[in-house]
């Protein structure tokens, strides 16, 4: 079970994603910032990718650019051989639990992109995700009735619901407690597990990005660059204690920069 | 426990004191001129014996039922277009801030000279006085949309079209009820001004009537108190609209 996981990843190696040396500019004030500097990364269909960095480094800049909510100053950025030209409901960017809908209920918003399809279709797609991400029951609750992780399933549950074949997650459990964030962790792994979307996923937590992904691309500070790619191969579930899992993580600490001990 | 029943004590105890004192004053200072409650009361009673109480305030409802109901109708989308085309707000917000100090007292003279003595006027006077407040309402409603919402409605394929009505409106709505609210009591304030001038019928025209023929203070004051009350009763009725679960959310802090 374990292995099939981790070795489906292997298996698909179509590429989905490629990013070439892409630069971002703003200006501001007549002075530009340099926020992005020859970015190069590719992405394989269903491969879970975390893009690591220090807060303001410019990851979410890269995610926006993905997304095709700006555009790069130059380089390419193609998906399926296409280049970006703007946001697409194949690939749904998902926010941190903000980027729910609250004038809409839990159904409300999961069949927010539903909107070409038959009513029986969408309810039945309404049920499916409302059950996946754990929110029976609350099926005509406001999302300010709900608690910060609940809302947090609810956007992604709204973004799965359009069966898009990526996700963009921009820190998404940033604004979450710990334990929570952990629980949703986990919950994001049974989802990826069992749609299998190639999901971009920005943080600025090394732990999380170890738990999570595939690979993880580690930027440095603005100008943010790729300072190293890490291949995580270890299965899921992962045990976080596992000598592995340490050697892995410690090693990002030191790639960064950060000492060991608080 | 104390706390219920306190927070319907402390009103009505202002309230008695209030006329108490007003009693007191009347008899103390032995004025001719200033009616004492009671004789407010009974002014009351005779609008009714009249008939004239239902249909008076009637009229004002109306009145500024059909001004606001314009107001509303042609605020709205006018905010909405302003706040959603940067460029055309930028070009009418000049003109738009040098009509809204106007008092809408000022446009009285043009009101008659365009639509006469008689409702219409009163109505246009209304629907001017609220117009502004919706429309400068709901283009700040508009610009205060977090981009995530705009993002995510573009996100999921809306054309401009359905993304302003499922995603923008709803999301600038708190903003807009709350401008609907200060309308509201802006057209009840100018209702009863209207009515002094343009009209023979309604509050304000009871007040200025009463007033000119008999010097009849008990009544002026009986008007003066169902102004104060209606536009409580519709003051507390909008806020009933800050409850509805799809605006909550824009209305307590979270």
């Amino acid at each position: 079970m374990q292995q099939a996981a981790s070795t489906a990843v292997e298996k698909s190696t179509k590429t989905k994603l490629s990013i070439n040396d892409v630069n971002m500019t703003f200006k501001r004030d007549g002075n530009s910032v340099n926020v992005l500097e020859n970015i190069d990364l590719e992405a394989h269909e269903g491969e879970f990718v975390c893009i690591l960095g220090p807060s303001g480094c410019g990851k979410s800049t890269l995610l926006n650019i993905v997304g095709g909510f700006l555009k790069q100053t130059s380089g390419a950025v193609k998906i399926d051989g296409e280049p970006v030209t703007g946001p697409d409901p194949r690939r749904i960017f998902v926010f941190q639990e903000r980027g729910v809908f609250p004038w809409l209920t839990v159904e409300g918003n999961i069949g927010f992109g539903l909107f070409k399809l038959s009513n029986e279709e969408k309810a039945r797609r309404i049920a499916h995700y409302v059950k996946l991400v754990g929110l029976a029951g609350f099926e005509h609750a406001y999302p300010q009735e709900l608690s910060g992780g609940m809302k947090q399933r609810l956007e992604v549950a709204r973004a799965l619901a359009v069966n898009p074949d990526m996700l963009f997650l921009d820190e998404p459990f940033g604004a979450l407690d710990s334990i929570t964030r952990l629980i949703m962790r986990g919950e994001l792994l049974r989802i990826w597990e069992a749609e299998r979307k190639t999901i971009l996923f920005v943080t600025h937590d090394i732990e999380e990005s170890v738990q999570l992904a595939d690979r993880v691309i580690v930027m440095s500070a603005r100008p943010a660059k790729i300072r190293r790619i890490v291949n995580i191969d270890i299965p899921h579930p992962r045990d976080i204690s596992s000598r592995r899992y340490l050697e892995l993580r410690d090693g990002i600490f030191e790639e960064i920069g950060l000492a060991h001990k608080v | 426990m104390s706390g219920r029943w306190e927070k319907y004590f402390w009103p009505i105890f202002a309230i008695a004191l209030f006329l108490g004192l007003w009693h007191i004053g009347v008899i103390v200072s032995q004025t001719r001129i200033f009616p004492a409650p009671l004789d407010v009361v009974k002014g009351l009673q005779e609008l009714v014996r009249k008939g004239l109480l239902i249909s008076y305030v009637g009229d004002s409802l109306l009145r500024v039922g059909v001004g606001y109901s314009f107001a509303i109708a042609l605020g709205i989308p006018t905010g909405l277009i302003l706040g959603w085309y940067p460029s055309s707000a930028t070009a009418v917000n000049p003109l738009i801030q040098i009509m809204r100090p106007i008092s809408p007292l000022a446009w009285i003279p043009l009101a008659i000279v365009w639509f006469g003595i008689g409702n219409a006027s009163a109505i246009f006077l209304i629907f001017l006085a609220s117009f502004f407040p919706v429309v400068v309402a709901t283009v700040n409603g508009v610009r205060n949309v977090p981009p995530m919402f705009r993002n995510a409605g573009q996100n999921f394929g809306l054309s401009s079209e359905a993304l302003l009505r499922r995603v923008i409106f709803p999301a600038a709505l708190p903003q807009v009820l709350v401008g609907l609210r200060i309308a509201l009591g802006i057209a009840w304030l100018v209702v009863v001004a209207a009515e002094m001038i343009a009209v023979d019928s309604g509050l304000g025209y009871l007040i200025i009537d009463s007033r000119n023929a008999g010097k009849r203070y008990d009544l002026v004051i009986a008007g003066m108190l169902l102004i104060g009350t209606i536009g409580l009763a519709l003051d507390i009725g909008i806020r009933r609209m800050e409850r509805w679960k799809s605006v909550r959310w824009g209305f307590t802090n979270e």
